[in-house]
This record gives structure tokens, C-alpha cells and sequence, in this order.
């Protein structure tokens, strides 16, 4: 019967194998390697946050059920979703976390692939990608935190999109696009709607596909001390079945750390936001944000003639916009010499980030 | 002859003729993006929409606010704040931010008009006292008629 039944299997697979040459597939599946040395923890990263991509999917899916996307309705259908809905909380609530916790794994994923130097050449494109879907990650979880209509989002909308606003020339088109008029109203929530569940996703998916595509093709990159070891040193773990079981195992983990925020911490959902009231004492956005945010609390009104917060947008351009292209000015790692100058910069910049968080969270 | 390749004088003059061919379905293709991409971007523009000229707004009896205080009113689509100081008298301003668009509030324990978004302070003239705002808030007018509080806009 058994035997039976591995023959049919076969009979199967043989179908499929030959139109679609299977086994070509499975011989290279065979070869990939992922190096083994003590670093080999980050490199999980990024399939973490792909795994947590795909929640946020299914999870968003489930809210678009009985979320609607007006300026009078939105808020009563969240509230209706947490309080009326069987496991609506629950639902919500994978949504809300799973988002951040996505938000971070992607940080870490690039700050691993930054300090382990993984974007030098020939793996250029698969940063700028991976950038891009940084991007889109911080563009996903600023849009969809208007989405609730609540109180703490108003207020966090009208200043970050009034920061975009401050970008010279730019910035008023840009401001009104994403607003859809001067204020932010239900026109802008209409937008951000269709933002979040609409227009991010489809490009999420592209560049995502890229970016995973480029990993396949070049195979996974090996930090320049490893890459010095002699070739009998280098000790590799194959991809299937060794890491590929572990990566399982970290998601079941971050499942289970999911599962346990998402019900013990259930999302607030706060208070429906008024137009018409003052902006609450505490008001702050969502953690990834806050650096910036308490940054411009410390910015003057005018600097050098231009407005504070005109400097601020454009120093945290140029900043970004050169650890974007990090691959371009690095020219010390691409011919092989350790430039520690680049690790430096990345100490800076997560001890700035984790600084500016704090006080943002103790200072009122 | 039908060998074009040893037509050596005719060559510059067919790539001319291909450049020019290049150049109009070059101009033809931007044109025509051109026209595609257009009505997408005005589209996404938002629409001028006709607002209700408001030149005055009633906000109640005189005694109705308690002294050493503040609140938001609707001044046609606009956030006005209007304070009752501690001598009685009635001030207004605009309660946008002109920081980073926040709304203002007026804090008894400053006796200023504060913002919480990023701890900018107003003194009750309106000017900056503190913090990262820019520029002063704009002026409204308060006139008391028959008891009744008016809030209105002074002519620029």
C-alpha cells in the first residue's frame, strides 16, 4: 500500500518534473549555502519580517471585512470591529503589533545587513530594494495609523504630513496630494485608505519580488571576515533543509510573541478624533517615528534665517538619503580594506535613534 | 544594385532620415505620456472647494465662560481659540500652530496658550514665548454686543 502509494507520488511529480523541469529546481535548492560563523543570527532577520509581511496581509484582509474608510464611520467600525466582532480584538490587535513588530525586524535586518556590509558590490541593487521597502514599511504604518480616526493618529497625520509640507518647492504639492486638500480631513483619510490597502501594497509586492529575486540569483552574501578565512575554514549550513528548519523554528517563536502581545496587550483605541479640539498633552506617533519627532521639539524657531523645522526636514533628507546610497560613497569595503569609519557612522546613528526614543518617551 | 550596405554616399543621408524618424516617435511618445499622465495628476489634485465666508461667530453669553480659561471654536472651517483672562477680558486667535499644524491650548498653570505637539508657548499677545514655533498666532477680534461674546475677523 505504502509503496503504492510513493509510486503514485512519483507518477505525480514525474508529470510535473516534466514539464517544468522540477529537478533543475531542486538541484539548485541543494546548492544554496548560508555561512555559518558567529554572526549567523542576523541573518534571519530577514525572513522574520517577510514572515510578519504575510500576517499583516492575512490579518489586513480580515479587518477590510468590517473597516470603512469615512471620516464619520471609521472610528465606529474600528470600535465595532474590537467590541461587536467574534476575535475582532484579536484581529486588530495581530494587526497592530505584527505591524511594529515587522517595523522592527526590518530596522534590525538593516542595520545586520549595514554593520556585516552586505549592500557592497554585487549586492547594490538588493539594498536599494531593501531600502525601498524600509520606506514603504514606515509609509505602511504611517498611513495605516490615521486609519482608526482616533484622537493621537489626527495629530500625528497633520504634523508629519506638515513636515513633508516644509520640503522647499516640493513640499506644498506633496502635502496637498497626500492630504488630498489643506487640512487633513476625511479627504485625507479617504486617501490613506487607499494608500495603505491599495497602492503600498502593490509596490511592497514588486520590490519585495526583486529583492528576493537578487538574493536567489547571487546567493547569500559572506561578511569580508569570513570571506578571508581559508576555504577549508569556511563552514557553511545548507540552506534546505538545515536553515530553512531553523528560520521555521524563529517564526514559530515570533509567532508565539505575537500571539502573547496581541492578547495581553490588546491596541488601544483611544478617542475619536475632533478637528475642533486642542492637540492632547503626551501626543506622540508611533515609536519608529519618535526620534525625529522629539527632535524637532529641541529645533528653534529659525535657524541661519530659514525656519527650524525647514533645517530639520532637510538635515534628516541628506541623512537618509546618504544611508541610502551607502554603497556609493563606501568606496573603502568594495576594494576589500575594513573601513571602520562606516561603523562608526552606524553606532552614531543607532545610539542617536535609541537616545532621541527615550527621552521622547520620558520628557512630556 | 539592391546592396544599400556598399551605397557608401547614401548612408548619412538614410540615418539622417532614421534620426528624424526617432526624434518624432520620440516627441510622440513623451507627448503621448504626456497626455496619458496628465489628467492622472489633475485628478489627484483636490478640487477647490467653495468655502462658507464666515466674517463673524456668536460664541455665547459673556458670563458663560469661567475666567482663567480657554476653548476651541469653529470659525467657519478654521480652529479658533478664545481665552477668557483672569481680569474678565476676551481674547482670540487662530489655534493652528504655525509650527507644525498642531492645535493650541490654553494652560491655567502657564496662563499661556501651549501646544502639545512639540511644547511650543504662546504669551497671551499671541507672540512665541518658547519653543520651536516660528511665528506669532494670527489675531482674531472679540467685541461684546448685547451681553453676547462676537469672535470676527478684522479686516486686513
Amino acid at each position: 500500500m505504502k509503496q503504492e502509494n510513493q509510486k503514485k507520488k512519483n507518477k505525480y511529480l514525474s508529470w510535473l518534473d516534466e514539464r517544468y523541469n522540477l529537478s533543475g529546481l531542486l538541484e539548485f535548492a541543494k546548492k544554496k549555502s548560508v555561512p555559518k560563523f558567529r554572526e549567523t543570527i542576523w541573518y534571519y532577520f530577514g525572513g522574520v519580517a517577510l514572515l510578519l509581511f504575510v500576517v499583516q496581509v492575512i490579518s489586513g484582509i480580515l479587518l477590510l471585512m468590517y473597516y470603512k474608510g469615512t471620516e464619520d464611520l471609521a472610528y465606529e467600525s474600528v470600535k465595532f470591529i474590537s467590541t461587536k466582532v467574534s476575535f475582532g480584538w484579536l484581529i486588530r490587535s495581530v494587526h497592530s503589533w505584527s505591524a511594529n513588530l515587522m517595523v522592527l525586524s526590518v530596522f534590525i535586518h538593516m542595520f545586520s545587513v549595514y554593520f556585516l556590509k552586505g549592500f557592497r558590490k554585487p549586492r547594490e541593487l538588493t539594498w536599494y530594494t531593501g531600502f525601498g521597502l524600509l520606506a514603504m514599511s514606515m509609509a505602511f504604518g504611517f498611513s495605516g495609523y490615521l486609519l482608526p480616526w482616533n484622537e493621537l493618529a489626527f495629530f500625528a497625520t497633520k504634523v508629519g504630513t506638515d513636515i513633508v509640507g516644509q520640503v522647499p518647492l516640493i513640499g506644498e504639492p506633496i502635502l496637498k496630494l497626500l492630504r488630498g486638500g489643506d487640512d487633513v480631513t476625511g479627504a485625507t483619510l479617504s486617501r490613506f485608505f487607499g494608500f495603505h490597502v491599495a497602492i503600498f501594497p502593490g509596490i511592497f509586492v514588486i520590490l519585495l519580488t526583486l529583492h528576493l529575486l537578487m538574493i536567489q540569483r547571487q546567493g547569500i552574501a559572506e561578511p569580508e571576515e569570513y570571506q578571508k578565512l581559508p576555504d577549508n575554514e569556511k563552514k557553511t549550513i545548507p540552506f534546505f533543509p538545515n536553515f530553512a528548519m531553523r528560520e521555521l523554528l524563529i517564526w514559530l517563536i515570533v509567532i508565539n510573541v505575537l500571539a502573547i502581545l496581541a492578547v495581553f496587550f490588546p491596541w488601544e483605541l483611544g478617542t475619536k478624533a475632533n478637528p475642533f479640539s486642542s492637540a492632547p498633552v503626551g501626543i506622540r506617533p508611533e515609536w519608529y517615528f519618535l526620534f525625529m519627532f522629539q527632535v524637532f521639539k529641541f529645533l528653534p524657531g529659525e535657524i541661519l534665517f530659514l525656519p527650524g523645522e525647514m533645517v530639520g526636514v532637510l538635515l534628516f533628507g541628506i541623512g537618509i538619503a546618504l544611508w541610502a546610497i551607502v554603497p556609493v560613497w563606501d568606496k573603502k569595503t568594495a576594494k576589500g580594506n575594513k573601513n571602520t569609519l562606516l561603523t562608526y557612522v552606524g553606532i552614531f546613528v543607532i545610539i542617536f535613534i535609541i537616545v532621541f526614543t527615550i527621552l521622547g518617551y520620558i520628557l512630556d | 544594385m539592391t546592396n544599400n550596405h556598399s551605397d557608401v554616399p547614401n548612408q548619412p543621408k538614410k540615418s539622417k532620415r532614421r534620426d528624424f524618424l526617432n526624434i518624432l516617435l520620440g516627441t510622440g511618445f513623451i507627448a503621448w505620456l504626456g497626455a496619458l499622465f496628465f489628467p492622472v495628476f489633475k485628478y489627484l489634485e483636490p478640487p477647490e472647494v467653495e468655502e462658507v465666508k464666515v466674517s463673524n461667530v456668536k460664541i455665547g453669553g459673556i458670563d458663560d465662560m469661567e475666567k482663567d480659561s480657554g476653548k476651541i471654536i469653529k470659525f467657519g472651517n478654521k480652529p479658533v481659540i478664545v481665552i477668557r483672562k483672569t481680569n474678565g477680558d476676551y481674547i482670540a486667535f487662530s489655534a493652528v500652530c504655525t509650527h507644525l499644524d498642531c492645535i493650541v491650548q490654553y494652560r491655567k498653570d502657564y496662563g499661556q496658550i501651549y501646544c502639545a505637539c512639540h511644547n511650543g508657548r504662546y504669551d497671551l499677545n499671541g507672540r512665541v514665548a518658547s519653543g520651536p514655533p516660528p511665528a506669532p498666532l494670527q489675531k482674531y477680534a472679540v467685541t461684546i454686543k448685547d451681553k453676547e461674546v462676537i469672535v470676527y475677523q478684522e479686516a486686513t
